[in-house]
Order: structure tokens, then C-alpha cells, then sequence
């Protein structure tokens, strides 16, 4: 029963989250101030999402193999490697640090 | 125009390289759920409704150590709170009636939306809803785990994937500050917060675009 509770809390409030944006701004132009900050969205939560995914715990910092993971997508991505490539290159060198240490 | 079709490639191949990646963790979670005594239908009904990967692991695993149905709600509602911002960014992309928008705006995922980026603020909604359609099939139909995820170093792959999606849109000496200090509001709030407040609160950054829309335009 709680189990069922939780899963619809979570539910609503996750679809609620995802659709703030098309629902209350969608299918419109946004003042030029507003836009100006919107358009910075993007680099601001990828470089977030890459510092929590790389050293991210739950309250606290996590230093493991998915550093080396990053450190070999980042190689690859200076070699213009195609995405797939940076992707599979990054889990590699996760997958062997962490078989080794 | 043939870099941008080529770049639409490129995300179609990235998509499936993820959606793999994808099928994997959420075949994880299935188990994971399943070995903390949550049954198989309501992780099933989870990943279909509430389709974000670290919140319902989270969720799971809160339940499975005899955490309360609060702090697993709460652990959720926080790492999930990123996709305010994150659909606001993309909310230009979404026409129709408000239940088309309501629908389609829950295909919206990291991933699909990381990829479906093109820098200057811009998104590709064909990428954005396809790649969210492939990845919702690879993670509510997940099939057999064959394993931890991380033996395959999968978790090290998504930081990789938004890196590789970042790196072209610092081209403006505006974004890079605005990536490098977001960046840094996660890293040091990352140590002291619950999962998922560093990313909310990275999104301060983004007020940097305030400081030059109030003036005349310079080129310097």
C-alpha cells in the first residue's frame, strides 16, 4: 500500500516537473530578457549534470573509476570522436580502472 | 546544412548507444526493486509513469533499507525538481493543446534533452522526441539484467555523453562563464546537499544572461 502511495506521489510530481515548461511557457516567444537567460539553460545544467554524474554521491563527493571514465570521453572528444565513440570509450575506461583497482 | 545533418546522424547513432546504456540500468532497477521486496508490477507502473532512471532508484532503495515512504517521496521530488528548468529550456519546441503538451513534455529525460540540444539556446524536437520515445521503450521494457551496470563502467559513460554535448556550446565567452560557475555551484554544494539540489540551485547561473540584455549590444 505504501509502496503504491509512493510511486504516486513521485509519478505526479515528476510529470508535473516535465511539463512546466511546455504547459505554462509552451508554443510562445519569451521576452528578450527572459531569453537571455533561458538560452544559458543549456551549458550551465549539461556542466551541472556532468559534475554531479561524475563525482556525485548522495551528500557527498565520490571519487571512483567514473572519473577515468570522463578523462577518456573528454581524450575522445578532443579527437572529434563521434558521440558513440566518446560514449563506449568512457564506459571502457570506467569498467577497466574499476576491474584494476 | 550538411554539418547539421550530419550532427542529426550523429545524435541518432549517440541515441542508440544510449538507449542500450539504458535498457541495461533499467533492467538494474527492475532487479533491484524486485530484491527489496517491491513486487514486479509496481516497479513496472513507475518506470512508465515516472521515467527518470537516478529518482526511482533512489525511491527503491530508500524503501528497501526501511526508509520511511516521506524520504523516499522527498529524495525523488528533489532529484527530479532539475526538470523545471530543464523543460523550461525546451518549452519553445512544444505546440497544441495543453494535454499534447502535458504528454509529449514526459519524453523529455537528461538524455533526450542533452542531445537534442544545438547550442545558442536551440533544440531539436525531432531528436528530442524520438530519442525520448527509443529511450522510454529501453527503459520500461529493459528485459534480463546480465549484471551490475557498473562492472561495464556504464555509469561512467552518461558524464562522458553530457560533456561531448557541452563542449560545442561554450563557443561564447558568455556561456563559458556561465558552464564554469554553474559547475562550480555543483561541485560545491554536492558535498553538503542531498542528490539533485546541486543541479536546481547550478541553475542560479543562468542569471548571467541578465547582464547584457539591459544594455546596448557591444562587439568587443
Amino acid at each position: 500500500m505504501t509502496v503504491w502511495l509512493v510511486v504516486s506521489l513521485v509519478a505526479v510530481a515528476t510529470i508535473a516537473f516535465k511539463a512546466a515548461g511546455p504547459v505554462l511557457l509552451g508554443g510562445r516567444s519569451l521576452p528578450i530578457g527572459v531569453r537571455g537567460v533561458v538560452v544559458l539553460l543549456a551549458p550551465v545544467l549539461l556542466a551541472a549534470l556532468v559534475v554531479t554524474q561524475t563525482v556525485g554521491g548522495d551528500g557527498r563527493l565520490v571519487l571512483d573509476a567514473r572519473l577515468a571514465g570522463v578523462g577518456a570521453g573528454a581524450a575522445a572528444i578532443a579527437a572529434r570522436a563521434p558521440l558513440p565513440v566518446v560514449v563506449i570509450a568512457a564506459a571502457a575506461a570506467t569498467a577497466l580502472v574499476r576491474v584494476v583497482t | 546544412m550538411s554539418s547539421e545533418a550530419a550532427s542529426y546522424r550523429d545524435g541518432i547513432r549517440a541515441v542508440l548507444a544510449i538507449a542500450a546504456t539504458v535498457s541495461f540500468f533499467g533492467a538494474s532497477f527492475g532487479l533491484l526493486a524486485r530484491s527489496s521486496g517491491l513486487g514486479i508490477i509496481a516497479p513496472l507502473v513507475m518506470s512508465a509513469t515516472t521515467f527518470a532512471g537516478s529518482a526511482q532508484f533512489a525511491v527503491v532503495s530508500i524503501l528497501g533499507t526501511s526508509g520511511g515512504a516521506a524520504a523516499a517521496v522527498a529524495a525523488a521530488v528533489l532529484l527530479n525538481a532539475r526538470y523545471v528548468p530543464i523543460s523550461i529550456s525546451v518549452a519553445s519546441l512544444f505546440h497544441g493543446p495543453r494535454l499534447r503538451r502535458l504528454a509529449e513534455a514526459q519524453l523529455i529525460v537528461d538524455e533526450s534533452w542533452a542531445i537534442s540540444s544545438r547550442g545558442g539556446g536551440r533544440f531539436d524536437r525531432r531528436l528530442l522526441v524520438g530519442a525520448g520515445l527509443v529511450l522510454y521503450v529501453a527503459w520500461v521494457g529493459g528485459g534480463e539484467a546480465l549484471g551490475d551496470p557498473r562492472d561495464l563502467g556504464l555509469d561512467g559513460a552518461f558524464p562522458a555523453l553530457f560533456l561531448a554535448l557541452l563542449v560545442p556550446q561554450l563557443a561564447g565567452a558568455r556561456e563559458r562563464a556561465a558552464a564554469l560557475l554553474g559547475g562550480a555551484i555543483a561541485l560545491a554544494l554536492t558535498p553538503f546537499t542531498p542528490a539533485g539540489t546541486p543541479i536546481v540551485a547550478a541553475a542560479v547561473a543562468c542569471l548571467l544572461g541578465l547582464s547584457r540584455s539591459g544594455r546596448p549590444k557591444r562587439n568587443s
